[in-house]
């Protein structure tokens, strides 16, 4: 083996002088990189993003049955508060919130990781996991977002007779705010059941748990004013548990449902949970690497 | 200077015992056998900056884990580490942009991209100046030779063309310790080659400070003086790879050609004959009988060649591995109902 040409002689390791870390230089990498890597993958991806569209006319039909039956029966013109138009306004509005909150495979991979050994390599680089996964999240919305534009801007202009205007620039405001702080919890509540990986293993069952609940709780199948007056006190427990920010509390702010004190309470209480999710998420990090054993060879 | 310290280094594992059948699977839901591995029991050992050691040992010895102790992925269950002055399971950054570990079966790299965009993740994470960042890959990429496969998807190259992508990654930050975990395992010989070759030349480029583990006895012959022998858990020798053979090895073998077709009946009783092959035999003496055997013999009949060997490397350390693995069989600790 041959010195290259450009082979400068001398002691170089060690030379440790490096510039200070770039955190946003950093950022800016893994993002860009994150991206890079998701556009791979672009069949897939325009497929996954189409197919997400087929459920919303199956979802319209049903809601035009129930609501004709009711109002046969009872003569009733609304459901928990709901007109039709309303329903499938809301409805609508909810696969928005999905779209910010909902992280397909990020627990699944997490948990995948930590059995297979995958995670060593992020315990062994000067990186931090979490803040890596959420780069990776982002740019996997960023680009599902470019993608998913379109088709959704077509679905909203062709159901725009459901809704009754724009909502003013406050309420828009906060819509906009809910749905950020549902994508960041969305995204440390996954993050913390894959994280659970480290003593489970195997966080399949616990993630099907986890995505029933979500369904119907969060308000993503219905909207959970329909739960009131249900035994158990079900309605009041599902608004205690945080599940509604992903999906009930964005949609209900954007069609006005939920304003002035109720609005500020609201997300104050959003922005509660989101934090309660970080903190939770970097605890179970912390103890599942202290207990990790480096599966996997 | 030593750049890793290491005292009464300790690890042990719990691990559930699953019995056979479907049956037991059910009673393990809620009565659990655990075993406790220990995978290493208490290990000293000292290397200076600059050297290139290597750990041999069988499957489960506790090699890997021993460098998994040091590059920080997991915690020991008792005893003392200190590399470059830092405790690796502490993971600070500070430690964490001066080491690397090559692991030879995970990948490291980004699946789907070409492996320059990975290095160039690399350069932000470990904070790289642009111009040495260049300067290094340059180097790296003419060394490897691999220049035409950086804007290839790294699922796309062979085994032993990611295992030069990796290595590339490990080395752009220059660290000042290497671990490298089975680097060639499952390379072809050229492509073992390469890398043993690579690897000689840059550790002495570098002065880098290496920690080897691999099976094949080609990479350690190749390229480390200093040889670290550890089975169960523990150390069993540190020293030369020649030295193994003295310290180890009780016998010679001495190979002796006769005249004629036949050679004569009486050998058995100089040693173990090992080989016969027409008139060629290969006896397997004791070392200290090797004079008083030889002489015997040259008096006794007509010897037309005759050589004295140590017995093959290979061998000698596969001697010492099963009885150290006997050893620690002895020791093992019976299942305990948990």
């Amino acid at each position: 083996m041959s010195l290259p040409a450009n082979y400068a002689p001398g002691f170089e390791a060690g030379d440790h002088s490096l510039a200070r870390p770039n955190r946003l230089r950093i950022w800016a990498t893994v993002l860009r990189i994150s991206i890079e890597e998701r556009l791979v993958y672009r069949g897939d991806f325009a497929l996954g993003t189409l197919m997400r569209f087929l459920p919303l006319l199956t979802q319209v039909f049903m809601w035009s049955a129930i609501f004709y039956a009711v109002r046969r029966a009872d003569g009733a013109s609304t459901i928990a508060g709901f007109t039709y138009e309303e329903m499938i306004a809301y409805y609508l509005l909810t696969q928005v919130s999905r779209a910010f909150s909902s992280m397909p495979g990020l627990a699944s991979m997490i948990a995948l990781q930590i059995r297979n050994g995958e995670i060593k390599k992020y315990l062994i680089q000067p990186v931090d996991l979490i803040g890596f996964l959420l780069l990776g999240r982002i740019a996997h919305k960023l680009v599902y977002y470019v993608v998913a534009a379109g088709p959704f801007a077509l679905v909203f202009y062709l159901c725009r007779d459901y809704f009754s205007g724009w909502p003013d620039a406050t309420t828009m405001l906060a819509f906009l705010a809910s749905l950020v702080m549902a994508f960041i919890m969305g995204f440390f509540m996954e993050a913390t059941l894959g994280l659970l990986g480290f003593w489970l293993l195997e966080v399949s069952s616990l993630l099907f748990i986890y995505m029933l609940f979500t369904f119907f709780f969060s308000g993503h199948m219905f909207p959970i004013d329909m739960l009131d007056g249900l035994p158990w006190h079900l309605g009041t427990i599902v608004r205690a548990i945080p599940l509604q920010y992903l999906a009930y509390f964005p949609a209900a702010v954007f069609l006005g449902k939920i304003q002035g004190a109720d609005l500020a309470w609201g997300l104050g209480l959003q922005l509660f949970w989101t934090v309660t999710f970080i903190v939770l998420c970097r605890v179970t990090f912390n103890l599942g690497v202290r207990r990790y054993s480096g599966y996997g060879g | 200077m030593a750049i890793i310290e290491i005292e009464g280094l300790a690890k042990s594992y719990r691990i559930y015992q699953k019995q056979e059948g479907l049956l037991a699977s059910v009673r393990g839901l809620f009565r659990r056998k655990y075993r406790d591995v220990e995978a290493v029991r208490g290990i000293d050992l000292t290397v200076e900056s600059g050297e290139f050691v290597a750990f041999l040992g069988p499957n489960g010895a506790g090699k890997t884990t021993t460098l998994k102790l040091l590059s920080g992925v997991i915690s020991p269950s008792a005893g003392t580490a200190r590399v470059m002055g830092f405790t690796p399971w502490k993971r600070e950054n500070a430690y964490r942009r001066r080491f690397a570990l090559v692991m030879g079966q995970k990948n490291q790299l980004w699946w789907d991209l070409p492996a320059q965009e990975s290095f160039r993740l690399h350069q932000q994470i470990y904070c790289i100046e642009p111009a040495q960042f260049d300067r290094r890959l340059d180097e790296l990429v003419d060394l490897l030779t691999v220049r035409n496969l950086l804007a290839q998807p790294v699922r796309e190259l062979s085994l032993g063309e990611r295992m030069k992508m990796e290595l590339i990654a490990a080395l752009l930050h220059s660290p000042e310790v290497l671990f490298l975990d089975e680097p060639t395992i499952g390379l072809d010989v050229v492509a073992q080659h390469n890398i043993q070759s690579f690897l000689r030349f840059y550790q002495q480029q570098r002065k880098m400070t290496v920690l080897l583990t691999s099976h094949y006895m080609k990479d350690v012959a190749a390229l480390c003086r200093r040889v670290v022998i550890i089975a169960g858990g523990m150390i069993m020798y540190d020293g030369s790879l020649s030295g193994i053979i003295d310290r180890f090895s009780g016998h010679k073998v001495i190979t002796l050609v006769f005249p004629g077709e036949k050679p004569p009946g009486d050998l058995s009783r100089f040693g173990e004959i090992v080989e016969e092959q027409g008139p060629k035999v290969k006896l397997k003496v004791d070392r200290n009988g090797i004079g008083g055997a030889l002489s015997t013999i040259l008096a006794k009949h007509t010897v037309e060649d005759v050589s004295v060997e140590d017995p093959p490397l290979e061998e000698v350390i596969a001697e010492m591995f099963s009885l150290a693995t006997e050893q620690v069989k002895g020791r093992e600790p019976r299942p305990q109902l948990a």
